[in-house]
């Protein structure tokens, strides 16, 4: 008796809400024979990367600081997925945003204000992302071009193109030498919420975004339009929604909001601009859309998840003596199994021994 | 256990096939037989298990219970590729055609082996010659119309010399001349032996061509009838239980304003297999039904783009839509000036397939108040949902089930609802039945001419003609991209119709010209 996969009659609401879940459980299962296969006891591992990282305020402080990104990104990623717009890019976005914020943050005078330069470094950083992603948004609607390509090759100038600011023109004359710009002045720096913690505003900004794309994505009707216009384009000509619009708005939505992310790590705990903004939020935060469901809500409970294998790798580093690259390990198996799990979205496993065609699964 | 195939035994002998879909029940214990050389028809309604039986006799899907014999053998029918080997074609109803390939590269992948395609491309330039069947086989498959890809579909099983040929509504998109072809080829393929499973929803067709009918209802067989001693009213009553409506129709004669009219209306088609529209005059007025007739790939589709915005025309001034130059106007704007458009194409077209019916009211009918301040006001979204399902007799779990769940006919008649109840003062409708069981085909017609009595302009472009007589008031001919001048349907017969279709017509200048060239085109269609 083998097991054979059948189309589902109509695709499963209830798997669909259950896949991240299933995703995350078996992360958490294969992550720990992974630790019994590095020799560590699993439970001690487990204790380490899941709870150390968030047993105290700080602890949760570090786990919204680095969310944060993650929800501005993903929220913004999931607006163009949902239109079937496969922005790839956001770390390259991500970067111009820092790059842009920084340039705002070098500029000030010394009479600045706070509440004029953060939102000017705000919307510089959204001008930045929104650009690095109107190349491919260009190219897309101009020549049909595949986004997916242009924007993950873009993620590179962007790279070379923050190392060349570092290493060249902006460079700190008192920085020994070291790839960094200056120390932003105070009036740069997002103000700090909670005493002692490095968690900035820019949480709140992230929360804002989450809500924002809620009434965008599930309520209002310039929303529901890009929605037709990605899943069926025939459909959206005859209804006279604009195709190229709808890969516009997805890419800049996409692009603007990691620029913002970017002015919030340069504006947050950096504090400068260094070879380091690479971080892989923007590769991270993909994943972060994809389990949250394309959803604001559950963008905002997996960027909390995804922040807690970031910590959980720092811990595992520090008091297991494994490798940095742990956490990618991590993500890889998390979306890994989500893919497995969202197969059974639309199709489900039978057992019975199949008396007429072994191979009808292979047919429509 | 091997029994070789006796003689005297049925082509084709289903025992108690049944198949379940989870709760559902689409075919319960069904038995056809169907003998050598003979043409039996699969009479039923959408949704009556028509469709999901011949799959099963093609091996897409495979039954939950019962037994198949083929020449008197026991068969197990795993794949469509099993079945062509054992000599069963089919044309499937909806299309199993690949759009980016070519015509011969679509049929290439459906024979055994790796056919040479130059060699194949002349086989299927003569068999399309023989009957009647007019393709170019180094066309893609996406630019060609509903018809032509029926014909394709044709071709591609009548290229296996089946023993056994399934036909899912063969003749909706044929003329006249072209049906009358269709049917002495497949009285000769009878003749030469093979059998024939022939599923249409025209009766007066099964009766001149069929030697026996089963009639199914709601997955069960419900009786057996020979067609010659039936009318198509006692069939139809077997068929959906009760008498045929009727259409109620009084004819008119329109002097209410003009709300489309198409001055000259010259475009040069954006692919380039399409067809270039010339020269097209048409003029629709207020409380009556215009019908543009023709065989599919005419120009309908160019026609239908130019007329809905899809694809807009330069010059402003070649189309009014309610008395304002709409050329250049995307659809969206078109639909303000009171356009309601009902496509050829219900899934991907007409309505997003994994959305909702209130998402797919939304798609078009936003301007009922759905929207307030850019935010979509759910409840009068859902309540206009509600109102076009119950009004329109949709059959469905209810306003959240999404497009895809629903059969064609129902799915159309909720399509033609939501347009309908927008009140558009002119209708632009494409094959309003196709594919659609005479109760729903009879409704849908009848709200046509509701709409057209309630004083609203409608036109209608249809390959059927027994539907454009029955429902237009005047009627003109699409062929080779030219639109014949229209006349009233009382006054012309199905056949000068069918004559115009070939490209025929009298009292134009240039007439003669044009016939020549379309007759060139389509010519071995006439040729008996």
């Amino acid at each position: 008796m083998w097991p054979r996969l059948e189309r589902r009659a109509e695709a499963s609401p209830r798997m669909r809400c259950l896949s991240p879940l299933i995703a995350v459980a078996l992360t958490i299962i294969g992550g720990l024979a992974v630790f019994a296969l590095l020799g560590k006891s699993p439970v001690q591992a487990f204790a380490v990367f899941f709870v150390n990282p968030v047993h105290d305020l700080y602890g949760v402080s570090e786990l919204l600081l680095k969310a944060t990104p993650l929800m501005l990104i993903g929220v913004g990623l999931a607006v163009g997925y949902r239109a079937n717009v496969w922005n790839i890019g956001a770390e390259g976005q991500f970067i111009l945003g820092a790059i842009f914020a920084t340039g705002v943050a070098l500029q000030l005078p010394e009479s600045a204000s706070r509440w004029w330069a953060l939102p000017l470094m705000a919307v510089a950083g959204a001008i930045g992302g929104g650009l690095w992603a109107a190349v491919p948004a260009f190219l897309r609607t101009r020549f049909h071009t595949s986004e997916i390509l242009v924007s993950l090759m873009l993620v590179y100038i962007a790279q070379f193109l923050a190392s060349w600011l570092v290493y060249g023109p902006w460079k700190d004359p008192q920085g020994f030498n070291f790839p960094q710009t200056r120390l932003f002045p105070d009036t740069a720096l997002l103000p700090v919420m909670i005493e002692g913690t490095r968690l900035n505003a820019s949480f709140m900004l992230a929360i804002a975004a989450l809500l924002g794309a809620y009434v965008f994505m599930q309520r209002s009707f310039r929303g529901f339009q890009m929605q037709v216009a990605g899943q069926a384009e025939h459909a959206a000509r005859y209804a006279g929604f604009s195709a190229s619009r709808a890969v516009w708005g997805g890419l800049l939505a996409g692009g603007a909001m990691a620029g913002v992310a970017g002015m919030s790590e340069v504006g947050g705990p950096m504090g400068q601009l260094t070879t380091q903004i690479s971080t892989g939020y923007g590769f991270a935060a993909i994943i972060v859309a994809f389990v949250g469901r394309l959803h604001p809500l559950g963008i905002f409970f997996a960027s909390l998840l995804m922040a807690l294998l970031y910590l959980g790798g720092e811990q595992a580093q520090q008091y297991l003596n494994l490798p940095a690259s742990i956490s990618n390990v991590f993500q890889g198996m998390l979306l890994f199994f989500l893919l497995a799990a969202d197969l059974f979205i639309t199709y489900r496993l039978r057992w019975a021994a199949p008396s007429f065609g072994r191979r009808a699964w292979m047919q429509r | 256990m091997q029994l070789s195939a006796r003689p005297d035994a049925p082509r084709l002998d289903l025992r108690g096939v049944c198949k379940r879909y989870g709760a559902l029940v689409a075919n319960d214990a069904i038995d056809l037989t169907v003998q050598p050389g003979e043409i039996h028809a699969v009479l039923g309604e959408n949704g009556a298990g028509k469709s999901t039986l011949m799959k099963i006799i093609y091996g897409a899907t495979q039954p939950s219970a019962g037994e198949m014999r083929w020449c008197g053998e026991r068969v197990e029918v795993a794949s469509p590729r099993q079945a062509r080997g054992l000599g069963i074609g089919m044309v499937f109803q909806h299309f199993a055609l690949f759009e980016t390939l070519t015509v011969v590269e679509n049929v290439a992948l459906a024979l055994p082996g790796r056919p040479d395609l130059d060699d194949l491309a002349s086989r299927i330039d003569a068999v399309s010659r023989r009957y009647g069947l007019p393709t170019d086989p180094r066309r893609l498959v996406h630019v060609l119309s509903v018809g032509e890809r029926q014909r394709v579909e044709i071709i591609r099983c009548l290229l296996q010399n089946p023993r056994l040929l399934i036909m899912d509504e063969p003749t909706s998109v044929l003329t006249p001349q072209a049906v009358k072809k269709l049917f002495e080829t497949l009285r000769q393929l009878a003749d030469e032996g093979c059998s024939i499973l022939y599923i249409s929803h025209k009766l007066d067709e099964i009766q001149a061509l069929c030697h026996a009918a089963t009639v199914l209802r709601n997955g069960r067989v419900t009786g057996h009838c020979r067609p010659q001693d039936e009318t198509p009213g006692s069939m139809a009553r077997l068929m959906i239980g009760k008498d045929l409506p009727v259409c109620e129709r009084i004819a008119s004669s329109s002097t209410g304003e003009v709300r489309l009219q198409v001055n000259a209306l010259t475009q040069a088609a954006r692919d380039p297999f399409g067809v270039d529209l010339k020269d097209i005059d048409l003029e629709v007025r207020a409380g009556e039904i215009v019908g543009v007739a023709g065989v599919s790939g005419n120009g309908q589709q160019e026609l239908l783009w130019a007329l809905s915005g899809e694809r807009t025309i330069e010059a402003a001034e070649r189309l009014h839509v309610c008395g304002v130059d709409a050329g250049r106007l995307d659809p969206a704007e078109r639909r303000r000036l009171g356009l309601g458009f009902v496509p050829e194409e219900r899934l991907g077209r007409g309505a997003v397939p994994q959305m909702t019916l209130a998402s797919n009211a939304l798609l078009t009918a936003h301007g009922q108040g759905m929207v307030r301040h850019g935010i979509v006001r759910n409840s009068v979204v859902s309540a206009f949902a509600e109102r076009c399902i119950a009004e329109y007799g949709v059959k469905c779990s209810g306003t959240e089930a999404p497009a895809q769940s629903l059969s064609g006919g129902n799915l159309q008649k909720f399509i033609v609802g939501r347009e309908i109840m927008q009140s558009p003062r002119l209708l632009v409708v494409a094959q309003p039945t196709w594919g659609v069981d005479v109760g729903a085909a009879a409704f849908i017609r009848q709200a046509l001419i509701d709409l057209r009595d309630q004083g609203t302009a409608v036109l209608v472009i249809s390959e059927e003609l027994d539907e454009l007589f029955e429902v237009c008031d005047r009627l003109a001919v699409i062929a080779g991209g030219r639109l014949s001048p229209a006349v009233a349907t009382r006054d012309i017969s199905v056949e000068k119709i069918g004559v115009w279709m070939s490209g025929l017509w009298p009292d134009l200048a240039g007439a003669a010209l044009v016939g020549a060239a379309i007759h060139e085109e389509i010519g071995h269609v006439a040729q008996a």
